[in-house]
């Protein structure tokens, strides 16, 4: 029976989880899309301020991250190929799974560890230091005033970035194509090229939206749940990275099946 | 429904009750506010004052009662009505409560910006007057972070005046503050009534500071209004719960012997003694 509470209590837990997300997902995206027809301005400056935060200053590292990532999976994927004597084949095996899967997740990884924590961080801080009810008092929504901005930023940004992590991507595994596999660099890119179908991007950059709108769900929430103290601005900043992987790989998970079953 | 205050009302609370969960933390409170006068809330920690300003304010809605404020019942009011009625408030927060990111100045002229037409040039003559009416003349490029603790509430209550509101509340203007400048910002909330008549609620538990700017002060214990009045009425009062504020006597310690046993062994009374 205690087992059975235990997981009736957790699917409850969990289910409020996902309603606080929706929730506030859905205001954001009314304060984002709806009102601005009704007279009130979408902050374009604080959402460019962000989208500086957010994707601008992520590129060094994440330009890094991806190169290796390629460089990597060229590697792992030369491992099994050059049994067959088929090393040709490391360019496309490269471009694919850069651009359908690694590109938008190691992207998602990199923007929720410095993002997804900063929201948290940040609104947490305002919320212990009674700023969010300082907004609220001056008549300024703290959804529409912190959380928009974020919400645009993200879901314009993470698109952006995922192209470049694939690009890099491509460019680290051409360091071993041209080193170990007999290409020219050019010759690289155009097998790259051959390999990849547009959808294999596509697929990839409609999943990364869908992570930046998880990782900002998930980050601004957070921050909102934080309690009194200090301390619990730690809590929240912990539990946004980790919720925001968990779910990003979920959403991952069911974008992935979805375009399996509609690809075929 | 009851019908709304008199015209020199600004706010008048009625029988409002507010309550957390299961916690009923109002008991039931019912006061009125004149234009142009200074009305201390009085209280010990957790005696419901803070839940008070936060339901005058409109942080927290009650769960019954009535809140008027401008001819209109905040406690019936949508979010966005509601945003309408907080525009002609300010509150100065006890910490502060200045925005980390932007400067002393960014902070004042925020209001102004999101709420007003006006040209930048007007909105950046404003925001240095509220800050040279608070003693912070020259600040407006400093971040919160850079100000002492009695700076930082003087730019709050500089934020707090930006629109000209008719009602500014105070929370704990001088908790944490050294006694200098705990006088300072009695003298500067002393400064804003007789300069510009205006509404002031300030909720402390300082005595002192208190009996210094008061028109009238009310008392709140535990959920309920003890007692009101001017300040001479509440130095002479001879009611009991006014006495042990004012006289400053601690609460009566546990002292039955079989109360002090079950309060450390946390057990249930015995029934019959």
């Amino acid at each position: 029976m205690a087992l059975l509470e235990a997981v009736g209590r957790n699917t409850i837990g969990g289910l409020a989880y996902v309603g606080g997300l929706a929730r506030l997902s859905g205001r954001a995206a009314y304060f984002t899309l709806i009102a601005p027809f009704r007279g009130h301005a979408v902050r374009w400056g604080r959402a460019m301020h962000q989208a500086m935060a957010v994707g601008v200053e992520a590129l060094p590292i994440l330009s890094v991250i991806t190169f290796f990532m390629g460089l990597i999976l060229a590697l792992q994927g030369a491992y099994e190929l050059r049994k067959f004597g088929a090393l040709q084949f490391v360019a496309s095996a490269v471009a694919v799974s850069m651009t359908r899967e690694l590109g938008p997740l190691m992207t998602a990884v990199v923007v929720i560890g410095r993002s997804g924590s900063a929201f948290a961080a940040e609104i947490g801080t305002m919320k212990v230091t009674e700023e969010i009810d300082a907004l609220t008092t001056m008549a300024l929504n703290p959804v529409n005033f912190l959380v928009t901005p974020k919400f645009l930023a993200m879901i314009l940004m993470l698109p952006c970035l995922t192209t470049w992590a694939d690009f890099m991507g491509v460019m680290g595994g051409s360091v071993f194509g041209v080193a170990v596999a007999n290409f020219t660099v050019g010759g690289y890119i155009q097998a790259t090229l051959d390999a990849l179908l547009i959808r294999d991007i596509v697929t990839g950059l409609i999943k990364s939206v869908m992570f930046g709108a998880v990782i900002t769900a998930v980050g601004c929430y957070e921050g909102f749940e934080t309690g009194a103290g200090a301390e619990q601005v730690g809590r929240s900043t912990t539990a946004a990275v980790v919720m925001s992987i968990f779910l990003v790989v979920i959403v991952d998970l069911i974008f992935t099946a979805l375009f399996y079953v509609l690809g075929r | 429904m009851s019908a709304p205050p008199a015209d020199d009302v600004v706010l008048s609370v009625r029988d409002l009750r507010v309550r957390y969960g299961d916690r009923e933390i109002l008991h039931g409170i019912s006061f009125d506010v004149h234009k142009g006068e200074t009305l201390v809330i009085l209280g010990g920690s957790g005696s419901g004052k803070s839940t008070l300003l936060r339901t005058l304010v409109g942080l927290q809605r009650p769960s019954a009662g009535e809140v008027w404020i401008r001819g209109k019942d905040i406690a019936k009011l949508s979010e966005e009505d509601l945003d309408d009625t907080r525009k002609r408030m300010g509150l100065s927060f006890q910490g502060g409560a200045l925005f980390g990111s932007m400067t002393v100045g960014e902070n004042v002229a925020l209001p102004l910006h999101e709420h007003t037409e006006l040209e930048e040039s007007t909105i950046q003559i404003i925001m240095r007057l509220k800050l040279e009416q608070v003693g912070l003349a020259g600040f407006e490029s400093y971040m919160p972070s850079q100000l002492s603790g009695g700076m930082k509430k003087r730019a709050a209550v500089a934020r707090a005046m930006a629109m000209d509101p008719e009602i500014l509340f105070f929370d704990e203007p001088s908790a944490g503050l050294d006694p200098i400048i705990a006088a300072g910002i009695d003298n500067l909330i002393l400064k804003l009534q007789k300069a510009f008549r205006m509404t002031i609620i300030v909720v402390t538990h300082e005595l002192a500071s208190a009996f210094l700017i008061a028109d009238r002060m009310l008392l709140v214990n535990k959920g309920n209004i003890e007692a009101q009045g001017t300040k001479d009425e509440m130095q002479n009062s001879k009611h009991p719960r006014v006495r042990q504020f004012l006289d400053r006597i601690a609460e009566p310690e546990v002292s039955e012997e079989m109360d002090y046993l079950q309060m450390l062994t946390g057990e249930a009374p015995p029934r019959a003694l």
